[in-house]
């Protein structure tokens, strides 16, 4: 059959673009290790550059003797607490801008005021007010993740089509119904990617407020632990540190938002 | 007024007063005006179709008895009851596809309205629901998301929202304007024999003259900048007094009003007819 022929041919068509990049990049990733790994033996000074065989090794010895799981965990605590509460505040914001003229210049003005401000510019504020503690850290990751997403969510709104609004209001929705029922999901695919920026900016935030300072020693986060073995002139473990907080970003875009995003926009073909 | 202020009788069947309405839009350039002090009433169970070029001022007519646009002179009066806002006891179906909510299914948009805007439970809605959705024939697609259905499919999905709803009275802008020609006839049979079958009043907007003399039984011709009432025709209902004869006069007339009231120029507006 010429169709099922066709299919076969858009099939494999598609395949070979999806897995092309893959593979690629997995080249281009074996060759900078193996970069990495002739620079370091070239160089011969671990102090500085550790080689990525080093850097593998010890990033295992630091997850097999449970420094390194105990670490992420306390910096994932912090993140989760801070990125919940700054979703939290970034819709009773956005709503309340859908609601009232006021709230909407309220949103503007202090989007465009925090928004370029980054966030650990605010630690030593945060240092005087809440002390050394994760709620200083709580502090700085909700002021990451609340403006972008905030930002977001607005444009989302703003963007929903005049004839969806109209269905919804031609229903009787109004306040909080309207919005929720209506603008929420028909904005989300605006707002997954502010969540996805919002979580980037956390994260990256997080790690840097943490190498000012630990929680406290015993339970400071992965910021602390590369801090802290830098001191040490363990660099393999400053190493393997960094390398923990790029796979955890990248499991975290591969699993939670892609998830998301195939089980919402793309299921309902908001979003190719 | 309220949806459930009204009985279980007027469902579907109350009556319309538009009287010396005007609209206007407050454009860069000025005030424009749209609609200039119209008035027309609608019977229970009556179709009255607004006709008139792209521009006459239609859509704006509809969104003001939709309660979307407010009057800036004159009255919009539903079953005695002034309009004052957008309700379920008017629901539209729109030209535009995105009028339905792309994350609920054919099924879930259609609960969905019937949850919100007739309060009934969960049980309830996905009875009612099913059975429209059987009515304009997408049982088979009753789980799909409307991103996957065809253009005609999506304005059934529309329409079956809007009867279900069992508004007083049926707002539709050129629902059909954006189908292929085969569709939209057939769209057309389809919507008229729902609304024989369940006397809906309705008000129907178009630009097509056929689709006019074949959807209304009153039909008001509005002439453009601004949208004034040019002329009123009935349209026999009877299959006896529908004969080609009668309606291509009918046809003919109706076309020398809106060419009347308007520039050579602006032929292109009506070329469906
Ligand atoms: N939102 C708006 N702002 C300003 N002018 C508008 C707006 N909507 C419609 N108009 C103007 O009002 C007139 C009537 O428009 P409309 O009601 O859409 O006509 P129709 O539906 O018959 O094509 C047109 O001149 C149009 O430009
Ligand atoms: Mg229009």
């Amino acid at each position: 059959m010429p169709e099922q022929t066709l299919r076969h041919a858009a099939l494999s068509e598609r395949r070979v673009l999806a897995l092309a990049p893959a593979r690629r990049r997995l080249i281009i990733l074996i060759l900078l290790a193996a970069g990495w790994e002739a620079c370091a033996r070239w160089y011969d000074n671990s102090l500085l550059l550790p080689s990525f065989t080093q850097t593998i090794s010890a990033l295992l010895a630091a997850i097999l003797n449970g420094e390194l799981p105990s670490r992420t965990g306390a910096s994932l605590e912090v993140l989760l607490v801070g990125y919940a509460i700054g979703i939290l505040l970034a819709v009773v914001i956005t709503a309340v801008a859908a609601l009232s003229r006021w709230g909407e210049s309220f949103l503007v003005l202090l989007t465009s005021m925090f928004n370029p401000l980054p966030a650990i510019a605010l630690l030593p504020i945060a240092l005087l007010w809440f002390g050394v503690g994760s709620a200083s850290l709580i502090f700085v990751v909700v002021h990451a993740v609340l403006w972008p997403l905030t930002l977001s969510c607005h444009a989302g709104f703003r963007a929903v089509p005049q004839t969806l609004r109209m269905a919804g209001r031609n229903l009787g929705l109004s306040g909080s119904r309207y919005v929720f029922d209506i603008l929420f999901p028909a904005a989300l695919p605006s707002i997954l990617s502010g969540l996805r920026l919002g979580w980037a900016f956390a994260w990256r935030t997080l790690i840097a407020a943490e190498m000012v300072f630990g929680a406290s020693a015993a339970s400071g986060g992965i910021g602390w632990y590369i801090f802290v073995n830098r001191a040490q002139l363990e660099t393999a473990n400053v190493f393997a540190g960094l390398l923990a907080v790029i796979l955890i970003g990248l499991l975290v875009e591969a699993l939670v938002f892609s998830t998301l995003s195939r089980l919402t926009v793309q299921r309902w073909g908001q979003e190719a | 007024m309220t949806p459930g202020s009204r009985s279980a009788g007027d469902r579907l069947t109350a009556q319309l007063a538009v009287s010396g309405v005007t609209l206007r839009y407050a454009a860069e350039s000025g005030p424009v005006t749209a609609v200039d002090n119209v008035s027309f009433t609608i019977g229970k169970g009556e179709r009255l179709v607004l006709l008139g070029p792209s521009g006459c001022g239609k859509s704006s007519l509809l969104r003001a008895v939709g309660g979307f646009l407010r009057p800036v002179s004159g009255e919009i009066r539903l079953d005695d009851a002034a309009v004052t806002g957008p309700g379920p006891d008017r629901m539209m179906v729109f030209q535009e596809f995105d009028q339905l909510l792309p994350w609920r299914t054919v099924a879930g948009n259609v609960e969905f309205a019937l949850r919100r805007a007739r309060h009934l439970s969960a049980a309830e809605a996905r009875t009612v629901a099913r059975d429209w959705i059987g009515r304009v024939g997408l049982s088979k697609f009753a789980t799909a998301f409307p991103h996957t259905l065809s253009g005609g499919m999506k304005q059934r999905v529309a329409i079956a929202r809007a009867f279900a709803v069992q508004p007083a009275i049926l707002l539709m802008d050129e629902p059909f304007a954006a189908l292929d020609a085969l569709s939209r006839g057939r769209m057309q049979d389809e919507l008229l024999a729902l609304c024989q079958e369940t006397g809906a009043t309705t008000l129907f907007v178009t630009h097509a003259i056929d689709e006019a003399l074949h959807v209304g039984t009153r039909i008001l011709v509005l002439s453009a900048n601004p949208g004034r009432v040019a002329a009123e025709y009935g349209v026999p209902e009877a299959a006896a007094d529908r004969g080609a004869a009668q309606l291509a006069k009918l046809q003919a007339d109706i076309q020398a009003v809106i060419f009347a009231g308007h520039g050579p120029m602006d032929d292109r507006d009506i070329a469906h007819a």
